[in-house]
């Protein structure tokens, strides 16, 4: 569904990605590991279109997608939930919500997409009139999942859903990862510093390192290899 | 039923009707003082829209402030006396229109500065504003046609109570309800996290520039009662000053407030005249009361917790 071909990305003169090439198959999760500035984030704003690749290839379906504004793959089926949860404080849950749903005028698909997120995470219909910057840093992650969710992808791009929550909580949003992709038949292209719990849930996983992937392969087999389980997954 | 905004809008402009039929008895100082707190609330609303709710930051408010009283004067002056037009016309049909197009004309020069600077962010964009501002403050210095550096004199004064609060009224109206419309959450969604908005498929640079534009037509607008009211307007009372002082109402309202900015835009427009007599010192007491306040209460006077939008 998505491959990369060979990805530089610059930024002024420091590079982030060097050659990075990667594959998603539809239908399946694939997990990007890496420690802190390898270039993960960079790589997902690249395939949704906030970078501009230096050179290399994007293929969104089969057409190269890379230097596309990012309002028009919203169109096409592709969300990007951004790292660091950043929901519109200012609005209310139920506004954000709607954000999500920018491009779709049926007021009944919009609806239908909130009950659907509100099955989803029974929390955020409680606190659904709530600006959303009073919300706690997990409620805001759903939120942030949910408004990506809005758009009806059949695509999506998440980055580091775990960061700073309770580990309770990551293990509710992991849950519901696998359960987008079971029954949505979502794609999704995750980004993660816990390792392990990625993998767990994933098909295939890659890890980059300043701005290279290291290693590749089935999610079990990285969580496996002694390689990685040093580096990212505490021995 | 109407919707309220609606309602709120008839019965502004009715009250404007009722004083505007009556000014001739009220004291004159005060009814000058009036019209002025009226185009301010246009003036601090509309920048409101731009730096408040769409989280830019624009210094050359008073630029396109100048743009329209310039264009505008020059209708009512220049047409005026060609087209022969009785002085009841005059007042109630060329006038109105020599606003909008004070304001269609400062709409298009902020889509000519906006369009290319807005990819710009917070600084650099005050920056390109502030040029802007004093590009307009020199090409009308150097403008024959509209007075050079003496100005333009001689503009009748038709701006009275009605036309200024209708203007401040439709700011008010047309900016709380693009805020209030789907379309515009965009416009606070922009100005809270510009890549979560992009990430959803909005285009940021477009709501940008149409902020932009629509706050810089009001301000054209407001410029062109502005130039009817004093009946002279020079390229120096549209410098910098001016925009900071527009500045300064948008911040001490609160950014991104409504009704906080036009209690800030009354507030401000009435304590000033005490301090005329202080000519250009009132700016130093403006700087300080900025720096107070921004140590003090940084979210601005009128500002209550979580009440943000409807505050
Ligand atoms: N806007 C930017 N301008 C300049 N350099 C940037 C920019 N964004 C990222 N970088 C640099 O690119 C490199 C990769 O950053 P990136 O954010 O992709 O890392 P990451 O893998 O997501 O890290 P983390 O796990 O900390 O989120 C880093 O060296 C970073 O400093
Ligand atoms: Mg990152």
């Amino acid at each position: 569904m998505l491959e990369l071909r060979d990805l530089t990305v610059r930024y002024g003169a420091i590079t982030a990605l060097h050659g990075v090439s990667l594959r998603v198959a539809a239908g399946s999760i694939v997990t990007l590991i890496g420690g802190n500035g390898a270039g993960k984030t960079t790589t997902l704003r690249t395939v949704s279109g906030m970078v501009k690749p230096a050179s290399g290839q994007v293929l969104f379906e089969g057409e190269e997608i890379g230097g596309i504004p990012t309002h028009r793959l919203v169109a096409r089926g592709l969300a990007h939930c951004p790292e660091g949860r950043m929901v519109f404080a200012n609005l209310t849950v139920r506004e954000n919500l709607q954000m999500g749903a920018y491009l779709q005028r049926d007021k009944g698909v919009i609806r239908r997409e909130e009950e659907y997120v509100f099955a989803l995470f029974p929390r955020l219909k409680e606190r659904e009139a709530q600006p959303a910057g009073t919300l706690s840093g997990g409620e805001q992650q759903m939120l942030a999942i949910g408004r990506a969710l809005m758009s009806q992808p059949r695509f999506l791009l998440l980055d580091e859903p775990s960061l700073g929550i309770a580990p309770l909580l990551v293990k509710l949003i992991f849950e519901k990862i696998v359960e987008l992709n079971r029954q949505r038949n979502l794609t999704i292209l995750l980004v993660e510093q816990n390792a392990n719990l990625a993998l767990e849930v994933s098909n295939h996983g890659y890890v980059l390192e300043t701005g290279r992937i290291q290693l590749s392969g089935e999610a079990a087999g990285l969580r496996a290899d002694p390689r990685v389980r040093d580096a990212y997954l505490g021995g | 039923m109407l919707p309220r905004s609606q309602i709120w809008l008839l019965a502004v402009l009715g009250a404007a009707a009722v004083m505007s039929a009556v000014s001739g008895r009220l004291n004159p100082y005060w009814l000058d003082v009036a019209m002025g707190v009226g185009i301010n609330i246009i003036l601090a609303v509309s920048l409101n829209l731009i730096n408040g709710f769409t989280g830019q930051f624009s210094l050359g408010h008073a630029g396109f402030m100048a743009v329209g009283a310039y264009t505008s004067a020059m209708v009512t002056t220049v047409l005026g006396s060609r087209l022969g037009l009785s002085p009841v016309l005059l007042r109630w049909g060329l006038f109105p229109v020599s606003l909008v197009a004070g304001g269609l004309l400062a709409g298009l020069a902020g889509l000519a500065v906006g369009a290319p600077s807005l990819r710009l962010k917070g600084d650099y964009l005050a920056i390109v504003t502030l040029g802007f501002g004093e590009i307009i403050k020199v090409i009308l210095q150097n403008l024959n046609a509209v007075g050079g550096a003496r100005g333009l004199s001689g503009i009748p004064s038709y701006t009275n109570l009605f036309w200024t609060f209708t203007v401040a009224a439709v700011t008010v109206y047309v900016v709380w309800g693009l805020l209030n419309s789907t379309y515009g959450r965009g416009f606070l969604a922009v100005a809270d996290d510009e890549v979560a908005a992009e990430a959803m498929g909005l285009n940021t640079t477009r709501y940008k520039i149409n902020a932009f534009v629509v706050g810089s037509f009001f301000a054209g607008a407001a410029g062109g009662l502005y130039a009817h009211l004093k009946g002279y307007i020079s390229p120096t009372g549209f410098d910098f000053n001016k925009s900071i002082e527009i500045v300064v109402m948008v911040i001490l309202g609160g950014m991104g407030r409504h009704l906080g900015v036009i209690v800030a835009a009354i507030l401000l427009t009435v304590v000033q005249e005490p301090l005329r007599k202080l000519g250009d010192w009132r700016m130093i007491l403006y700087a300080l009361l900025l720096i107070g306040l921004m140590l003090t209460r940084p979210q601005g006077l009128f500002v209550w917790p979580l009440k943000r939008r409807n505050a």
